[in-house]
Parts: C-alpha cells; sequence; structure tokens
C-alpha cells in the first residue's frame, strides 16, 4: 500500500516534470527559427523562401508550385503572416522575397537600411476590392465620402445616399484580413468601423448575406465578383468608375492596388528566376486565373 | 509469484500514467492559456479589460474590452436555454413517463443522432434557412442575430439535455410514481408534483452541461449571430446582431502577430472562457452528486 503510494508519487513528478520543462522550453523557440531560416535563405542556393501579405498568398503559391514543377530540385516555400510581418523578416534577412499588398513605409526603410538590406521593389500583379450590394438595391455608385460615412456609421440609412428607406447593414471581414487593413487605411482614413457592422470570416459569408439581404453593403476581393450581387461604381475624387480589370490595371478604378515582392538588392541566383517566371507571360496568365490582374500589358 | 506481482504492478503503472496524462493536459492548456492571458495584463489593467465597453482590436488606440463580448455570450446562451430546456425536459417527461416503450426505443436515438451532426452543418443549416427566415418574419435589417444564435445552439444543447434529464426521470424510484398514484392523483399530477421535484437535481445538471455546451460553442455562433462588438440590450439585443468570446478567438487568432497585445487580449478572453465553462461544470458536477444521494 505504502509502495504503490510512492510509486503514484514519483509518477506524478515525473509527469509534473515534463510539463514543467515542454513550458520552459516554448520561450526560445521563436528566436531559434528565425536563425535557422537567415542560414538557409541565401541567393544562390537551391531554395528560396517568400513571407508575407496573405492577399498576395493564393498568388504566390500557385507560382511556386507551377515553378518547382518546371524546376524539379528547386524548392520555393511561401509563407503567409501579412505585409508587416513579410518585410519585418526581410529587414532581419530571414528570407528571400517579402511579399506586400502595400509599399514599404519610411520607417522600415530606415530599418532595412541600419540591418544593411537594401529593398528593391517589383511590382508583380494588380488586386481590386470591389463594394458590393444586393441587386435589388438601386443604388450603384458611391464616393469616398458616402462609402467612409457608411463605415464609421455616420450614414445609416440607404435614403440619404439615394436608395430606398431601408437601415443600412455594414459588412466587414475579421481583422486578420488584409483586405480589412487595406479597406481601413484608405476608406476609413483613420476612423474606426461602426462598431455594429457585421464581421464575416469569409468572403464567402459576405456573398452570402448579401445576396439574400437587400438592406447589406460588403466589400471582397474583385476575383470573387458574380451575379448573386452588384459591384458598385466607386468614385474617389476622380469621377466614378466600374471594377472593370480594364480599371483595375490602369489604376482608375480607386479601390486598386499594386501587390509587391521585395528583395534585398537586384535579385540573382534562384531568387532572379522565380521573378523572371512571375513575370513571364505563363506566369501572368497564372494571376490572371488565380483571380488577381497581371501588370504586363 | 514475485514476477506476477511486479507485472500487475506494471500494468498498474503503464494505466496509472496513461490517466494521469489527461490531467496533464488539462493542467498544460490551462498554464500556456494563463500565461499569455496574463501578459495582457502589463500594457491593459484588468478592471480596464474587465469592464472596458469597446473591442477595438487593431485600431492605433487599442482597446480591449471584453463586456460587448462577455455580454454577448451571456445573450446568446440564455437564449438558448430558454428554447432549449422547456423543450428538452418536455421531451424527456414525454420519453421516460408518457411513450410506449416502443415509441421511446424509436425516438431516443434519433435525439442521440443530433449530438453527432458537425456544428458547421447546424452552421450551415442556420445561415442558409434560419437566418432569411428571421429577417423576413421579424422584418429586421439582417436576419443575422442573437436569437438566431440562440435557435441553432438551442437545437445543439437538446441532446444533452434530453438524455441527462431522462437518465434522472427514469431513475426515480418506482414506489414514489406508484405511491402517488394509489393516493389517488392523475398521471400529470404524479408528474409534475413528484417525478419532477425528485428528478430536479438531475434536470439542473443537465441544464448546466447544456448552458456549459452552448457557452463553448463557436462554428454555429461565428456563421449566424453577425459578429458586431457591441453591447446588446435586453431583451430587443435578441433582435441585433452581437459577438461571443468564442467567435471573437476564432474570428481573429488567425493572423493576429504573435505576441502582440492583440494575441494576448484572445488569450486573456480565452481564459475567462474556459473559467466560466470549468464553474459550470463544477456546479453541474455537484448538483449531480447531490441528487445521487436524494435518490438512494
Amino acid at each position: 500500500m505504502v509502495d504503490s503510494l510512492k510509486n503514484h508519487i514519483i509518477f506524478t513528478l515525473l509527469v509534473l516534470g515534463l510539463v514543467l520543462l515542454g513550458a520552459g522550453c516554448t520561450g526560445n523557440e521563436n528566436s531559434k527559427d528565425s536563425a535557422k531560416e537567415a542560414s538557409s535563405g541565401r541567393a544562390g542556393s537551391q531554395e528560396i523562401s517568400l513571407k508575407g501579405s496573405d492577399t498576395v498568398l493564393p498568388l504566390a503559391q500557385a507560382e511556386a508550385e507551377e515553378f518547382m514543377n518546371e524546376n524539379p530540385g528547386k524548392s520555393v516555400t511561401v509563407a503567409g503572416g501579412g505585409s508587416g510581418v513579410g518585410i519585418t523578416a526581410l529587414i532581419d534577412g530571414e528570407v528571400d522575397i517579402a511579399t506586400a499588398s502595400r509599399e514599404m513605409k519610411n520607417e522600415e526603410m530606415e530599418n532595412a537600411g541600419v540591418n544593411g538590406i537594401i529593398p528593391v521593389e517589383h511590382a508583380v500583379a494588380y488586386d481590386g476590392i470591389s463594394v458590393i450590394v444586393n441587386p435589388q438595391n438601386p443604388v450603384s455608385e458611391l464616393t469616398f465620402g458616402q462609402l467612409r460615412g457608411i463605415y464609421n456609421g455616420s450614414i445609416t440609412s440607404w435614403k440619404e445616399i439615394g436608395g430606398d428607406n431601408r437601415p443600412i447593414v455594414a459588412i466587414s471581414r475579421d481583422s486578420s484580413s488584409g483586405t480589412y487593413e487595406y479597406f481601413k487605411e484608405e476608406v476609413l482614413l483613420g476612423d474606426e468601423f461602426r462598431p455594429d457592422a457585421l464581421t464575416q470570416p469569409a468572403t464567402g459569408g459576405i456573398m452570402g448575406e448579401i445576396s439574400q439581404n437587400p438592406n447589406a453593403i460588403g466589400y471582397i476581393g474583385v476575383a470573387y465578383l458574380d451575379e448573386s450581387v452588384k459591384g458598385l461604381n466607386l468614385d474617389g475624387g476622380n469621377g466614378s468608375a466600374a471594377p472593370s480589370p480594364e480599371n483595375i490595371t490602369s489604376g482608375v478604378y480607386p479601390l486598386s492596388r499594386p501587390l509587391y515582392f521585395y528583395t534585398n538588392g537586384e535579385p540573382s541566383g534562384l531568387t532572379k528566376e522565380f521573378i523572371n517566371f512571375v513575370m513571364s507571360e505563363k506566369g501572368q496568365n497564372l494571376i490572371s486565373e488565380v483571380g488577381y490582374f497581371p501588370i504586363n500589358n | 509469484m514475485f514476477s506476477r506481482n511486479s507485472k500487475e504492478k506494471g500494468i498498474e503503472s503503464v494505466l496509472f500514467v496513461i490517466s494521469t496524462l489527461t490531467v496533464a493536459i488539462l493542467f498544460l492548456i490551462c498554464l500556456f492559456l494563463f500565461r499569455d492571458g496574463l501578459l495582457l495584463f502589463k500594457e491593459t489593467s484588468l478592471l480596464d479589460f474587465l469592464t472596458g465597453k469597446f473591442w477595438y482590436p487593431t485600431s492605433v488606440n487599442e482597446q480591449f474590452g471584453l463586456v460587448p463580448l462577455f455580454l454577448g455570450s451571456l445573450l446568446v446562451t440564455v437564449g438558448a436555454i430558454l428554447f432549449s430546456v422547456p423543450l428538452g425536459v418536455a421531451s424527456a417527461i414525454y420519453i421516460s413517463e408518457i411513450a410506449h416503450p416502443k415509441v421511446a426505443d424509436f425516438l431516443k436515438p434519433f435525439i442521440e443522432i443530433l449530438a453527432g451532426v458537425p456544428s458547421v452543418v447546424y452552421g450551415f443549416f442556420g445561415l442558409v434557412v434560419l437566418v432569411p427566415l428571421m429577417q423576413e418574419t421579424f422584418n429586421l435589417p439582417t436576419g443575422q442575430t442573437a436569437l438566431t444564435g440562440s435557435i441553432m445552439l438551442g437545437i445543439m444543447a437538446l441532446p444533452t439535455i434530453v438524455t441527462i434529464s431522462e437518465d434522472a426521470i427514469s431513475s426515480v424510484p418506482g414506489t414514489l410514481r406508484q405511491g402517488s398514484l394509489a393516493l389517488g392523483a392523475t398521471r400529470w399530477q404524479t408528474i409534475y408534483k413528484v417525478i419532477i421535484p425528485a428528478a430536479i437535481s438531475g434536470i439542473s445538471a443537465a441544464v448546466m452541461l447544456g448552458v456549459g455546451r452552448a457557452i463553448g460553442e463557436t462554428m454555429v455562433v461565428l456563421m449566424v449571430t453577425g459578429n458586431a462588438a457591441i453591447i446588446p440590450s435586453f431583451p430587443g439585443g435578441f433582435l441585433d446582431p452581437v459577438r461571443t468570446m468564442t467567435a471573437t478567438i476564432a474570428l481573429e487568432m488567425g493572423e493576429v502577430p504573435q505576441g502582440s497585445d492583440h494575441f494576448h487580449a484572445l488569450f486573456a478572453v480565452g481564459s475567462v472562457l474556459f473559467i466560466i465553462t470549468f464553474l459550470v461544470n463544477l456546479v453541474a458536477d455537484s448538483i449531480k452528486k447531490k441528487y445521487r444521494f436524494k435518490v438512494s
């Protein structure tokens, strides 16, 4: 009896010890990982890594897969995390290419300089964001001012902007979406989203609600537009423009943005090969397939 | 003799380690949850977190107020209970007291199947069927409301409530039932004056476990409640969108920068959720124990 009790105590202590050991180890994980990445990410090797924007992620993933298909033995790894995360990784020398759905900020440039990194920008594709409503909604164009009013809560009825006398149900993406950040910067100009805006975890949720709710308004990647919803013409101050591929690539449509790859210095070796592939006709066709717009016309 | 003995000991120890492992996993979850959750309070005070009225995790002046999320969870859960308890207890009474044994045998497995439906399927059903229905019925700006979530969660909590209440009602000793009938009470009088009071602690435990199920459910509320982080009014808030604690974690955990305040805030929300479900289960357990004494 005493013996078995002793055994139990020993086992419990052992398990507890393991638990504490596990907890103690986790703190260091990040720094070890980044050291490993830094050592593997050298130009000229048969392996490069990309990190950054989630908007660019599906595009980069598709390009990388096709590139690896054509060049067996060469490896391109792609990770998301957000534009800021990717750029930070480039500045720290952890990745070969940072992907970004925005230009590098001045302070990021300064940080790069301090670390001896010279970021070079490569615009690889265009992305457009479409503001959508139910097809029954008579409103077919909005100015940026009106859109901002709708999303910060100062406009609450469709009547105020030439529609029916219905309440506006504004739908937003969750805060982890790159589109959310972009929309907030471009349209809200620093205002908060109205707190009663519905938040949907995915584009599908936004489409679903808007296609059956005449009160709703939302924003999605242009690639997702279909006939179940109506994409509005937008006026960013230079006249109203429809979210068409031509308007997006020419920059007339106000909610369009280039997507970037950033490299340290002019690319060389495998990095150069990969970027050339993305810019090739085949690579640019792939971009249209994924739902973005080619930058070479 | 010796080897047999030590073999027994060995098996016993292995089983002991395996069962301890389950506890260790729980312990680990606690540890990680609270460790990261507590880091929030380096930047924000505990009071600000618990009483803050705004959840603006990504703005320049970030605000992590738990109140809208907590009340969102509370509202949806209360609604779910109001919906599922009468339905669940009534079904349990019918199955164990009134229904013909053959009918009961037919009904029970179907109720249990409800528990096996994946929550995303409930969510999809809610989104496609219930959301448009709610919007039309109540003439609302949107059908994604707390009530929609409550109804869906209520349906999901039903199997738990029915099964456990049914067990409680069935284990009321037959002598009580016969005594009541012998005294001239009708069947209905027997049910609500004798059986239900005798089984009340088991039924309460069922309700508490139903609450636990509802408050922790994520996918369904994420899909049908609209996820607007506003403080709901009562009872009008049932027809407004709400955001629950679970939905917030699911929505935002995906891309939150590791180690940021926002990251820690989500862990803090998770810790609160953990504490709540832990307490609910504890209460359910103690009620259940009490009821065991009463019957035997």
